[in-house]
């Protein structure tokens, strides 16, 4: 299916343009752009990207693949990543991990059938203070222990995301 | 001692300014460029991001007859593991980063500057976004700064995911839009940096020193601290301590009281075995070490180990070395950008040894084979990330070797661990 840049992506993307004196450096904030529309950034996406910036295909792909913040398969509506580097992994990032499994009956970069969540584990969030931490979508979870997760998985189940605060 | 950095109710433009905020920047706008960097040189400060290079002689390597734009850029990609100092200075204090900046941008003749903050922290680049939209509502950034003839424009660009783009030069190639694989210097990024343009790149808590050093001197500044090791720096403190957290301290404060006195101790029933004091790349130090030890630039040095970011992570008695080394390895594996052989594939290995010894699979001439590994990745890279990894592996290593034996004959060394793997 052919992919089409919407016009509201075509006026951000030419602000965001703006922000450099080459319009490639804005590669990468318009994949997030994109991403934020679509949930990932499917082969499409980053071809029609490559067209609009006067790039070719493979630079895009390049950088798509070399960050690992970019979906290239439709995430789940909840995306949950535990970090599983060292403060958290003595906090019991494993344990969290191992119950997310559980729960939710996948292992880590699969999503539920029902697309509500995807389960990743993550490398340090940069809140090892608050250990150990989940981002959940864009907000960060902190503190957490088994708990705090149930409770947080019933409420991303109802639709709520909210942030619990440190 | 009054925090420099971390301050109360001056998370607003309104609470930094009744603060005295934004003031050193007016000084700073009447003074020469030349005399700021003098100043900041005075100070002592040094980077905070890790490498600890003085701040002032960084900035003073822009060459006085560049023609064209030059550029500032902060690196807020904090990725280190067990650091998360920034962070939390951008969210108490994100004015100071960017009066900060608008004073370093007016130093080095920068006409615009960009924060690269990592891509994990949304809320924290939104935040930035709307401070620096209050910030040029009053003045203080955008075009002809308080009338001063000065204009420096401030962007907040969000990285994707790469801990390699907290290395400088990595980050200037993921901010022109590319993957993040670090350059060889020279050319320094000061000569030909960002959009091959000079430019100086400097990390959060770098940066949000430097109004206060304008504001109150750089002799005053360097009256704080060491004589060498100048000023506070944000120690983050994690593990099972009563209160783990960033603590703004003189640098030169002892491990024992950051421990004890600020972070409340250990937790009830926990006993230290080790510590990494400045971030996981930086050499670890044994229990008696640690305890022993001033944490600023040079007492870390001559106890083996690094200052880095100052992210304390502390390790109770009861984990295992090897799998603490082996959730290292599969990092920096993952981390390593993949342009040089002996970080590609060393990382690769030592993390394909240390699942071997972890399972159970391992023989005593694994042992050797890591030290060596290691020790054939270090210094022979474009950037820091294979040492990053050859460090911890050696120190770890050399100072728990009965713990990697245990491994080699078939025993995990912390058995009442074994079920927290």
């Amino acid at each position: 299916m052919p992919f089409t840049l919407t016009e509201t992506f075509k006026t951000r993307a030419a602000l965001v343009c703006a922000r450099y004196p080459r319009k490639d450096a804005a590669l990468i904030p318009l994949l997030q752009e994109l991403q934020r529309e679509k949930g990932y950034v499917a082969e499409e996406a980053m071809d029609a990207l490559a067209v609009f910036l006067g790039l070719p295909y493979s630079r895009v792909k390049a950088v798509v693949t070399f960050y690992t913040m970019f979906n290239r398969v439709p995430a789940g509506k909840y995306h949950l990543q535990v970090c599983r580097n060292v403060s958290c992994h003595m906090a019991g990032a494993p344990g969290l991990l191992a119950r997310l499994r559980e729960k939710l009956g996948i292992a880590e970069g699969e999503t539920t059938k029902d697309g509500l969540f995807t389960l990743s584990a993550v490398e340090c969030l940069g809140a090892c203070g608050t250990a150990p931490v989940m981002q959940v979508n864009d907000t960060y979870f902190e503190k957490l222990d088994a708990g705090k997760l149930d409770a947080l998985l019933e409420d991303l189940r109802h639709g709520r995301l909210r942030a619990i605060g440190r | 001692m009054e925090n420099i950095l971390l301050k109360d109710k001056v998370e607003s433009l309104e609470g930094y300014f009744a603060a005295g905020g934004y003031r050193p920047l007016k000084k700073a706008l009447a003074m020469k460029p030349a005399e700021i960097t003098e100043e900041v040189k005075r100070s002592g400060l040094r980077g905070r991001g890790g490498a600890g290079f003085p701040t002032g002689l960084k900035w003073s390597f822009i060459p006085k007859d560049a023609q064209g734009p030059r550029y500032l850029v902060c690196n807020a990609d904090e990725g280190e593991p067990g650091t998360f100092k920034d962070r939390e200075l951008m969210l108490k204090n994100p004015h100071a980063l960017i009066e900060g900046m608008a004073i370093a941008g007016y130093a080095i003749g920068a006409g615009a500057g960009y924060i690269y903050i990592r891509g994990e922290f949304a809320a924290e680049a939104d935040l930035l976004e709307r401070e620096i939209f209050a910030a040029r509502g009053k003045g203080f950034i955008g075009s002809n700064i308080l009338g001063s003839g000065f204009s420096f424009e401030l962007y907040v660009h969000r990285g994707a995911g790469a801990y390699i783009c907290g290395e400088e030069t990595a980050l200037l190639e993921s901010l022109e839009g590319f993957k993040g694989q670090p350059r060889l210097k020279p050319p320094f990024p000061a000569v030909k940096g960002l959009f091959g343009a000079p430019t100086v790149i400097n990390n959060v808590e770098t940066l949000a020193a430097v109004p206060a050093i304008i504001e109150k001197g750089g002799a005053w500044y360097a009256s704080i601290g060491t004589p060498k090791s100048a000023g506070t720096k944000l120690f983050c403190v994690s593990g099972p301590v009563n209160k783990p957290g960033v603590y703004e301290l003189p640098l030169g404060v002892s491990f024992k009281e950051l421990l004890e006195k600020h972070c409340g101790g250990l937790k009830a029933g926990v006993r230290l075995k080790a510590v990494i004091p400045g971030g996981s790349s930086t050499p670890v130090l044994t229990a008696a070490e640690a305890m022993a030890a001033a944490l600023d630039y040079e007492s870390l040095a001559a106890a083996g180990s690094m200052l880095g970011s100052g992210a304390v992570i502390v390790i109770p008695e009861g984990q295992c070395m090897v799998k603490l080394l082996q959730v290292l390895a599969r990092f920096y594996h993952h981390e390593s950008c993949g342009q040089c052989t002996p970080c590609r594939e060393g990382c690769g290995w030592i993390e394909k040894i240390l699942n071997r010894l972890e399972e159970g699979r391992g023989t005593a001439r694994d042992i050797e084979t890591l030290y060596s590994a290691a020790d054939g990745m270090l210094g022979r890279t474009i950037c820091p990330l294979a040492d990053a990894m050859a460090m911890p592996v050696m120190s770890f290593v050399k100072k728990f070797r009965e713990e990697f034996e245990a491994h080699a004959a078939g025993r995990c060394c912390a058995p009442e661990a074994a079920g927290k793997h």
